[in-house]
């Protein structure tokens, strides 16, 4: 009982950084109806830029607020630059330049850093007394994790920029007569998208170690947690996260393995896709014919 | 003048909808903008606030707009009101109102202006809280109009906003619309396949065909033309 708690618990810790990178995808799929497949790449830059600013000799905390800046302005940018001249371009082309940005920034990170595996910090201190059925830094994340998604709520929620964002993610003609400028906002969610992506990977890092492929398996989780829990929907992603978070440990610790860990997002995907295609908390699509 | 046109353009990729319309519209009047479907009513409007490509001169309260972008052109005090209500169907009614106020930074007449709305159209404050892609036809009309409001616009462009609404519902909306000129001094440009109705509301008409202005003048000479009472007004 009590292994089997520990597995929950860490598979709580794990799925909280799933929610984050799931949620990511969301905020973009919204606002564009695509996936960006990059997400985990640029999470994964954004962890080597925070290795970057500890090695030189940066405090924890500051390097991690300076990173989420960095990576916010890098989301904008990579909008600006490259995603917007594919604005309008057929789905498959965006999404080929999803999956270049993915390759030039694995590529790019490993030319810079090395393909050698590093360690990655924890701000959280090494040993707790509640850390029975968890580690400091797994409680530490889910912490960090939900601080990030109270953050994202409110602002979207309570916030006029927040709205509009909303707005101009589910009706870009209606916005624009508002007066709400689309493009930025568009840019706006990328850069926000990241910076959560930024979270999200500076979290993972001290758990899966720091190297260029580190988002790959993760990326993989958290798609699987946008379709279950709806990939339109922020609240289904965050409920999504947790839940594969904890399948994929007690599964993978109890019944099929650590080595088959990874199979379990992949059975979900498909399972979630054959079963109930708009997720738990996603709207199902009806059209008029 | 506050809106003046001038040999106006207009199109939808090769198809040119609009030949060299010209037209102006007096600060504090309505003027009804008449005509057959497909003569180019619609896009007359989407043209004034840069939602189509246009060639021309639009000066709008003393400056040039035609040059710019509908967002610009929204932040001047022009409120379109566009056809099929352009609703935001998954935020809640408030909110598609307090978006209509996305532009204005006076945070507290913000305010105030909702509780004026909701003066204007009560059901709105009903279903304040509401999705607003639950609403009637009606009531998403309405709300289309209130957005609009909610800028504190120097002009309206209404497209069709008797679309789609009970006779009762029409009568209603525009005697809410001659109020709202009345009291806030809004001008307006109204659409309207309801010919009747528009010119007991409006001050001056033009009437037009597939592109072009071919009647104007005040809405009570309209009225009394030959041509447009057998076409339009059907007596």
């Amino acid at each position: 009982m009590e292994a089997f708690l520990h597995q929950v618990m860490a598979g709580l810790a794990t799925g909280g950084i799933y929610a984050s990178l799931a949620l990511a995808l969301v905020m973009i799929y919204q606002a564009t109806h695509l996936v960006n497949f990059a997400q985990g790449e640029l999470a994964m830059f954004s962890t080597y830029i925070a290795w970057s600013l500890i090695n030189a000799g940066m405090p924890y905390w500051p390097a991690f607020l300076l990173t989420v800046g960095i990576s916010f302005l890098l989301g904008v940018l990579i909008e600006r630059i490259i995603i917007r001249p594919v604005e309008n371009a057929p789905v498959l082309g965006v999404v080929t330049v999803f999956i270049a940005l993915l390759v030039i920034l694995n590529s790019v990170t490993g030319w810079i850093y090395t393909y050698t595996i590093k360690s990655f910090p924890s701000p959280f201190p090494k040993e707790m007394s509640l850390g029975k059925y968890m580690s400091p830094h797994e409680l530490g994340a889910i912490g960090i994790t939900l601080l990030v998604l109270a953050a994202l709520y409110v602002f979207f929620r309570f916030t006029p920029l927040g709205l509009a964002m909303r707005a101009a993610a589910q009706n870009p003609v209606s916005s624009r007569l508002v007066g709400i400028r689309v493009g930025w906002m568009l840019a706006l969610g990328w850069g926000l998208a990241a910076a959560v992506g930024a979270v999200a990977g500076m979290m993972v890092a001290p758990i899966v170690y720091l190297d260029p492929n580190m988002m790959g398996g993760i990326l993989l989780y958290a798609f699987a947690a946008a379709l279950v829990g709806g990939i339109d929907s922020p609240m289904g992603a965050v409920v999504g996260g947790f839940v594969v978070g904890v399948l994929e440990n007690v599964l993978g610790a109890f019944v099929i393995g650590n080595e088959l860990k990874l199979s379990v997002a992949l059975v979900l995907i498909i399972g979630v896709l054959l079963v109930k295609p708009s997720g738990f908390f996603g709207k199902v699509h009806v059209s008029r014919v | 003048m506050l809106l003046e046109v001038k040999n106006l353009n207009a199109g939808y990729g090769q198809t040119r909808v609009l030949h060299g319309m010209d037209f102006a519209i007096e600060k504090g009047s309505i003027t009804a903008l008449l005509g057959a479907n497909g003569a180019g009513k619609t896009t007359t409007l989407r043209a004034l606030c840069a939602m189509v490509k246009t060639q021309g001169e639009v000066h709008f309260d003393g400056q040039r707009i035609d040059t710019r972008s509908t967002e610009d052109i929204v932040r001047l005090g022009v409120a379109h009101v566009p056809d099929g209500r352009g609703t935001f169907l998954n935020l809640s009614t408030e909110e598609n109102l307090r978006l209509g106020a996305y532009t204005r930074r006076d945070r507290k007449a913000v305010d105030a202006d909702l509780e004026r709305v909701f003066g204007y159209f009560p059901r709105l404050r009903e279903r304040r809280g509401q999705q607003a892609g639950t609403l009637s036809g009606g009531e998403q009309q309405m709300l289309a109009v209130s957005r609009a409001l909610m800028l504190s616009p120097k002009l309206m462009l209404l497209d069709e906003p008797s679309f789609g609404l009970a006779p009762m519902l029409v009568k209603e909306l525009f005697s809410i619309l001659r109020d709202i000129r009345e009291r806030e001094g809004v001008s307006m440009m109204l659409v309207e396949q309801n010919a009747a109705m528009a010119l007991d509301l409006a001050d001056h008409a033009y009437l037009i065909e597939t592109g072009r202005v071919v009647l104007s003048g005040t809405a009570d000479t309209l009225k009394r033309d030959d041509s447009v009472r057998k076409a339009y007004l059907g007596y």
